[in-house]
């Protein structure tokens, strides 16, 4: 380990043990990741509460949404967060696609804009954060770009990046293709819908970003 | 002969833009149909900016965006960054077409495998 390395491990260790322990947590992820499914887990869990509306539809949420003062206690450690759920980012967005969910062409049209204002807001964001859960499906191919831009943000920021493999109750999933893929990153794999390791997720939220 | 141009273009172009160039040249080259491949990737911050001006020009006729496919980035950690506990960040090639004509196939570290449609 090199020397500077090693002082700013222990300066780090330093200032963790003195600093003020919330973070703004950005949840990020490509559109029907489960990334409001996962919000509205962890805010019902920790304050009774919920985050937003969850749909097949993709681009259902088209605002980022916040909610502060979260505390999340697991196994010794607390951290409270300011969790941010953001819009599925994405590089198109036709609205044709929304037209295939039976939605009319005028309506398709003005959720197609509403969810392009939405993916700016989410990238805007990423300027403000102190640490993100990149939620993946893992039924899916890892290496889409939307994982590869947010992967590529944290670690030129140097920012804690926690990786949940999302969708582990469905057959065709494969947490260990993400794990390979980005092996640099802690990954918990987990089903937002039914509570799968969510535990585990806690634990890791609380050790990461405490 | 009809079909889609491909450019290359070199890691030392690239080295020679300012990011809002390439970004600027970028979409002008992709919404002229054109299929780019870039042999240095963008930073991080600048595909964060290429979304966004990505995303401020989708109109609901004539353009739905762009595919964009890189493989991810490498960490460059030589002697002297070891020695300084420092890591720094090489992006790799990348590929940008129209949505409407590039499709991605398969991707992984080493591979991108994609269809072209006119």
């Amino acid at each position: 380990m090199g020397i500077i390395k090693s002082f700013k491990k222990n300066f780090t260790w330093f200032k963790k043990f003195f600093k003020k322990k919330r973070a703004r947590i950005g949840i990020y992820g490509p559109p029907n990741a489960g990334k409001t499914t996962l919000a509205n887990r962890i805010i019902r869990d920790w304050t009774g509460d919920a985050m937003g509306s969850v749909s097949q539809i993709p681009h259902e949420t088209r605002r980022a949404r916040r909610r502060e003062g979260v505390t999340i206690d697991s196994n010794g450690s607390s951290v409270t967060l300011d969790i941010i759920d953001t819009p599925g980012l994405a590089t198109r967005i036709d609205f044709h696609d929304f037209m295939a969910f039976g939605m009319s062409e005028e309506e398709s049209k003005r959720r197609a804009k509403e969810a392009t204002e939405g993916v700016i807001e989410a990238v805007k964001w990423l300027d403000d954060l102190d640490g993100v859960i990149l939620v993946m499906d893992a039924t899916e191919d890892p290496y889409t770009q939307v994982n590869v831009t947010v992967i590529g943000n944290m670690e030129a920021r140097k920012l804690p990046l926690l990786i949940a493999a999302n969708k582990i109750d469905l057959p065709t999933s494969s947490p260990a293709r993400i794990h390979s893929a980005f092996p640099q990153h802690p990954l918990v794999p987990i089903s937002a819908l039914e509570g799968q390791n969510i535990d585990m997720l806690y634990k890791e939220i609380a050790d990461h970003f405490g | 002969m009809k079909g889609i141009q491909l450019d290359l273009i070199s890691e030392d172009k690239l080295d020679g833009m300012t990011p809002m160039e390439k970004v600027r040249l970028i979409l002008d080259e992709v919404r002229n149909g054109k299929i780019l491949i870039l042999e240095k990737g963008l930073t991080p911050s600048e595909q964060n900016k290429l979304i966004e001006l990505t995303m401020s020009e989708i109109g609901p006729d004539d353009f739905a965006g762009i595919e964009i496919e890189s493989y991810p980035v490498k960490h460059n950690t030589n002697f002297f960054n070891k020695l300084l506990g420092k890591t720094t960040l090489k992006t790799r090639l990348t590929v940008i077409g129209q949505a409407a004509q590039l499709k991605t196939i398969k991707k992984d570290r080493d591979l991108i495998s994609a269809m072209v449609s006119p």
